[in-house]
Order: structure tokens, then sequence, then C-alpha cells
């Protein structure tokens, strides 16, 4: 195409001069901040949901005992467990990255390279957070 | 005749609903005050986790218990209210569908909202 601009090889050179290119979309390396980002409203709504769990929790502890048997059955049975467990890094998830952007409100932490540290730390943290908890939660009730 | 109003006349007492800031700051509010209230929840369901119906029942009805817990319900139901709200007039432009699921999305919390406090309330003083 560049061989058809009139002009010579003057304006030629300057067409194949580097310039800066728009992110070429099926070659963009995401950049962690806005994975962070993605996964942060994600979470956020996946918590709107959550509270639904809590709720009937409550609501069956307050109902009956055969009630709240079948609850804590329910969330104590493997795939209970596996979702309380997901719940539970989407909390830490949600909440380091809200702590992140209470950070960034103080104008602190934007520039990219420190950006992109904190977006690591965020889900290094919400990971070891979450296995804490439920190594504690274990230890609690003395075993599985 | 032409109106000889400026632009900014124009629209003087109109545009925003005079709240401004207020949900931004809202959310930063909530997101402080969720941080050692969802602690304290998830430090709560650790001590009692696989505790049986009278040891749960016992717990939760403590004042010690109870209080905070109602604090977490309405910081977090808050929150996140105020965030589902930006997700819905971020992605859905319909303005019947939008303001259909804005007002869906106040039901939704204030119903978990109430019924979550009234089940604490009822382990704390219905015995």
């Amino acid at each position: 195409m560049r061989d058809t601009i009139p002009g010579g090889a003057m304006s030629q050179s300057t067409a194949t001069r580097q310039r800066p290119l728009s992110p070429h979309l099926t070659v963009y390396r995401w950049p962690i901040t806005m994975t962070m980002s993605i996964l942060h409203r994600v979470t956020g709504g996946a918590l709107y949901f959550g509270t639904l769990l809590v709720a009937w929790w409550l609501i069956a502890a307050a109902t009956s005992e055969e009630y709240f048997n079948f609850v804590s059955w329910l969330y104590g049975s493997w795939f209970g467990r596996l979702v309380l467990f997901a719940y539970t890094w989407v909390l830490m998830h949600h909440m380091l990255g809200g702590l992140r952007h209470l950070i960034w409100d103080t104008g602190a932490g934007l520039e990219k390279h420190t950006a992109s540290k904190i977006a690591w730390a965020t889900l290094a943290g919400s990971i070891t957070l979450t296995v804490l908890i439920w190594i504690a939660g274990y230890a609690a009730r003395g075993g599985f | 005749m032409a109106d000889m109003r400026t632009p900014l006349g124009k629209v003087r007492g109109l545009g925003s609903a005079r709240e401004g800031t207020g949900h931004f700051w809202k959310q930063r509010l909530t997101a402080i005050s969720n941080i050692p209230l969802v602690l304290f929840f998830v430090g709560l369901l650790v001590a009692i986790n696989g505790a049986d119906y009278a040891q749960t029942r016992a717990t939760l009805s403590s004042p010690f218990v109870a209080l905070p817990l109602i604090l977490v319900l309405v910081s977090v139901l808050y929150h996140m209210r105020i965030g589902m709200q930006v997700i819905i007039e971020d992605y859905v432009h319909g303005e019947l569908n939008k303001l259909a699921l804005i007002v869906l999305n106040t039901f939704f919390t204030v119903a978990v909202g109430v019924v979550a406090v009234f089940s604490l309330l009822k382990l704390a003083f219905g015995g």
C-alpha cells in the first residue's frame, strides 16, 4: 500500500518510521491491572448474590432445628464447601481490591509498575488469606 | 423570538440531582467500614463452623455478636446496592430497563436486609 503513496522515497521513509501503534487486539498482552479491574467488578457482582447465602443461614438459625440442620448439611457438603471456599476467595479478593482502590484514592501507587505490583499482590494476598481462613476453620473444628 | 438565555442559564437548576459525589463518598465510607466488619464476620464463621443448632443460636443471640452482625449487614448491603447501581448504569442503556433494574436493586437489597436483621432480632428476643 505504501508504494502507492505519491511523493517518492522521502514520504515513504516518514511513513515507515517507528510510531506508536494502537493495541492490536489479537496480540495484546493484558496488563494485570486490567484483569484485576475486571475481577473487582465480577467479584463484587458475585458477592451481591452471595449475601443470599448469609441471609439463608440466618433465617435457618431463626426457624427451627430441623431446617437449620438441613442448611448446615447443605453448606457442609462437598459442593457447599466448594461454594463457600470460592465465596471466601471472592470476598478476600474484593476486600483487597477495595483496599487498593482506597490507596489509589489518596493519589499513591498509580505509577504503572507500582500499580502492576499492587495488582499481583492483591491476587497473592487473596489466595493466601483464603487458605489461611480455611486452615483456621478446620483447626477450629478439630479436623475435617 | 429566539431564546436569549445563555446555555448556562438554561441548565441551571435542572441538571444534577444535587447529590454530586455522594455515591462516590458513600461507596468509600462503606468500603472502610466493611473491612473490620467483614473480618469480624469471617472470624465468627471460623470460630463457630461446625457448631450445632443450640450453640449457633446461643452465639447469634449474644449482643456482642448480633449487634456487629447487624452493622455488617447494613454496611455490606448499602455498599453492594451502590456498586450494583453503577454496574446497571454502565451496561443497561434502555432508560426504562435501567430504571426498573435500579428499583429492583434497591428492593432486593432492602429485602435481604430486613429478612436477615429480623432473623437476628428473633434469635435475640424471640427465645
